[in-house]
């Protein structure tokens, strides 16, 4: 004991010590998470095959614009730090790889499977970290609050996609699209991602439960299933397609009748 | 009188055997109101029959249709601000906090016995009133039928539509829903850029600061009463003068401006003007049955600190939105004072501009062509080439600005920049009102010299036949007299003259500017320009006589 105490101002001496701590921490760390660990490992080497295979994908599809290391190009952003669910949202709605330059990316269909998209997203995440892939109880509408998201909606998001989601114009040729028929992951996804010239709402600015309440609403009034107790909602645009309707049925369907009922006259009768 | 009194008197001799019911309830009536003497005067009124003298009708009647519905309304509507947190029939609004106004709207559309149907009514009847009234306006505008006797009947009609849009937008204003709130906010923007009274104007409609909580109940009694009771009364001021000037009538045999040749407002008349009333609201409420209108539910209720795309007027009102919307944003500051011009120009100087453009336009055509007489015989819209480019280009004019209040829609439908709309709109603004003038015209002038054509030589057959020489010929048939007489029925009036500079002695007469600009106008209107010199008797003959020589 008197030789370890007499050691204890050597300069190594702190050095020794930290390695003991480390071995306890370490031991002790095993000895509670011992499955953990084994998981963990092969968790470990399922991502990283993913994030392999992931790359292969990327130099195919996704590098001639965005750079063979996801640095970005003069054709396309870097994608260090977008995250999964940016790659989830993107390739998931068809927008990319994207078919042509133009004012906006538009939706088209979608050629990857899930696996490989999970793939892509992995190996991006790889990358630099950003929001992963929301899981399903994240954007479930069921059990979410309708009225709480269709005020939310109107603040945040109807300046653009128009009260139900219907779409809007932007400048230059962009433009706010549908929600009609988006999957409620992608609408979820966009909300954490940003896409194009949507600007993006984190976590913070937008809770979580906001945005499930956000899709639930949007779900409930603008899907196949949404009721429209008004009947026919002629795009759900709003007083122009009402006006045009107006004019072109409603007066229309007048003057057929006016030329109708003017064409069936009492006649005199002719001798 | 003295012949019902005594078949009175000899039917109660009798005792037993009573004139009919009806009979009966006309005598009564008569003794009190004098029906029988307003009956004679006017049973065998006559109108003329044609569809588009039928528009006026369609309009007519859907203004019944909405004062019928609106009342209907006004038994649930609570024409209040005050805050509520909702607990109706609708689930997706549960726990919303929202005024009197939307919340008594949604019960309406949702708790009321037919309220969402009366409601549909209402709102497609006001928009099909005022396509009407516009329609209606333009048939009478292209032939001409605003001329002397009608002008004061013309600017009771243009106010009409002027009132009919007001009374339209403070309507379309009352449910207090996201849509109609962000255009009272659009009101508003312009009432404050009125200089120096604008904030006062301002304060004083909504009561202090925007929204404030009178804005409803003021819109309420405006739209309810102030507005609707206006029109009513322009409204039979109108129908009397119909009745008074008698109706126009196209050219005819037989028709002339002494005369009108058409049916008796009794039976004929009345019978198919109540069966066209009928059909008016069938085609309206199977509209408001299938297609919805305004679904406010949706639409949220209104709060300041938020806003939709797709916000925009009914169709009445596009127009202003669309100057508003393609006017660069101008403003000066001056002195601690902005003036915005971005929204003063368009909806205090343009607005009113494009209506008063077509309210006038009768007083300026009778100025030019120094007409005194009554004309009851309609134009057809080419013998009047000048008036006819002139309706068309503001009508093109209007539409343009329509286009530009729904630029975003031309965007997204027509995947289109809505930059590139809204310079086209503001190009188009000044241009295509001209283009239009100077087509319209040459359209009606080729369709006069095809008219001259069919008088002086027929009408061509398609028959082609060869004569002995080999020349194919095309068979030409001589119009009937009828159709002679249509074709050339109406007047051409010829330029005004102001005479020479200078009078017999040498001295420079004095002509007042207006009456230069009075004989240039004339020349363009009715100069070798502006129209064809319709067939005289002479060529005709000359033609008929020498026909023996093809």
């Amino acid at each position: 004991m008197k030789k370890l105490s007499a050691r204890r101002r050597h300069p190594l001496a702190a050095l020794v010590v930290l390695l003991f701590a480390l071995a306890a921490t370490g031991g002790l760390y095993t000895a509670f998470a011992p499955a953990g660990e084994a998981k963990a490992e092969k968790q470990e080497s399922s991502k990283s095959l993913a994030i392999e295979e992931g790359k292969k994908l990327y130099a195919t599809g996704c590098s001639s614009c965005h750079g063979t290391g996801g640095q970005g190009t003069s054709d396309g952003p870097s994608l260090v730090g977008v995250g999964a669910a940016a790659v989830d949202f993107q390739v998931g709605t068809g927008r990319m790889p994207a078919q042509q330059p133009g004012a906006q990316v538009p939706r088209k269909k979608n050629i990857y499977s899930q696996d490989e998209i999970n793939q892509l997203a992995a190996y991006v995440a790889s990358l630099g970290s950003g929001p992963s892939q929301p899981t399903k109880e994240m954007y479930d509408p069921s059990g979410a609050d309708v009225a709480r998201g269709g005020e939310l909606f109107r603040t945040n998001c109807s300046q653009c996609h128009n009260f139900t989601g219907e779409g809007g114009a932007l400048t230059h040729g962009k433009f706010a699209p549908d929600l009609g028929d988006v999957d409620e992951k992608h609408i979820y996804e966009a909300m954490q991602t940003g896409p194009q010239n949507m600007p993006s709402f984190t976590d913070g600015a937008l809770p979580e439960k906001d945005k499930r309440d956000i899709v639930a609403y949007v779900k409930e009034v603008n899907s196949d299933k949404s009721e429209s107790p008004g009947g026919f909602k002629l795009g759900g645009f709003g007083p122009v397609s009402e006006g045009m309707f107006a004019w072109i049925f409603g007066l229309g369907a007048m003057i057929a009748v006016a030329v109708w009922v003017a064409a069936r006259t009492a006649k005199a009768k002719k001798s | 009188m003295s012949t019902a009194t005594e078949a009175h008197g000899s039917a109660a001799a009798e005792g037993k055997k009573k004139a009919p019911a009806g009979e009966r309830v006309a005598d009564w009536a008569d003794g009190r109101l004098g029906i029988y003497s307003l009956a004679k005067a006017n049973m065998r009124k006559i109108f003329p029959d044609h569809w588009s003298f039928m528009l006026g009708e369609v309009a007519l009647y859907s203004f019944i249709i909405i004062i019928l519905t609106g009342v209907y309304l006004t038994l649930f509507f609570h024409p209040s601000m005050n805050e509520v947190e909702y607990h109706g029939a609708y689930t997706p609004m549960h726990g919303v906090r929202m005024s009197e106004a939307y919340a008594s709207t949604l019960d309406i559309s949702f708790d009321v016995r037919g309220g969402l149907l009366v409601r549909q009514i209402h709102h497609w009847a006001a928009l099909i009133f005022l396509a009407a009234m516009f329609v209606h306006m333009m048939r009478v505008f292209f032939t001409g039928a605003f001329r002397k006797p009608r002008e004061v009947n013309w600017v009771f009609g243009f106010l009409l539509f002027a009132l009919g849009m007001f009374t339209g937008f403070t309507g379309y204003s009352l449910p207090d829903d996201l849509l109609s709130g962000t255009g009272v906010r659009f009101m508003e923007g312009a009432i404050l850029s009125v200089p120096i009274v604008g904030t006062y104007l301002s304060m004083f409609l909504f009561g202090g600061e925007f929204p404030g909580d009178d804005f409803v109940a003021r819109f309420y009694s405006i739209h309810i009463l102030l507005l609707p009771g206006i029109m009513l009364g322009l409204l039979v001021a109108h129908l009397i003068l119909v009745f008074y000037h008698k109706h126009t009538q196209f050219a005819g045999p037989g028709r002339k401006n002494t005369n009108v040749v058409g049916m008796p407002l009794l039976p004929v008349y009345m019978a198919k003007a109540g069966g066209f009333f009928f059909l008016v609201f069938g085609v309206i409420a199977a509209i408001a049955a299938l297609f919805s209108i305004n679904p406010i539910w949706v639409l949220g209720p209104y709060r300041p600190d938020q806003v939709s795309t797709n916000a925009q007027p009914d169709w009445y009102m596009g127009f202003s939105e669309g100057l508003v919307r393609v006017m660069p944003g101008w403003e000066i500051n001056a002195w601690g004072h902005t003036l915005v011009l971005g929204v003063f120009i368009p909806v205090m100087i343009i607005f009113p501009l494009v209506l008063v453009t077509i309210a006038l336009y009768p007083f300026i055509e009778a100025w030019v062509t120094g007409d005194k007489r009554e004309h009851h015989i309609a134009d057809r819209p080419r013998n009047a080439p000048t008036r006819t480019a002139f309706g068309a280009a503001w009508i093109s004019w209007y539409f343009v600005c329509l286009v530009g209040g729904g630029n975003d829609l031309w965007a997204t439908h027509f995947h289109l920049s809505i930059n590139a709309i809204t310079w086209f709109v503001r190009v188009a603004f000044f241009v295509l009102p001209v283009l239009v003038f100077i087509i319209t015209r040459r359209v009606c002038l080729g369709l006069q010299r095809k008219d001259r054509e069919k008088v002086l030589h027929g009408r061509e057959t398609g028959t082609i036949k060869r004569l002995p020489h080999g020349e194919f010929v095309e068979i030409h048939e001589p119009l009937s007299q009828e159709q002679l007489h249509t074709l050339t029925a109406h007047d051409q009036y010829q330029p005004v003259e102001i005479g020479p500079r200078t009078d017999e002695n040498g001295v420079e007469r004095k002509i007042s500017r207006g009456q230069k600009l009075r004989a240039r106008l004339s020349k363009g209107y009715y100069g070798e320009s502006g129209q064809i010199p319709k067939p005289t008797r002479e060529e005709y003959r000359e033609i008929e006589s020498s026909h023996g020589h093809h």
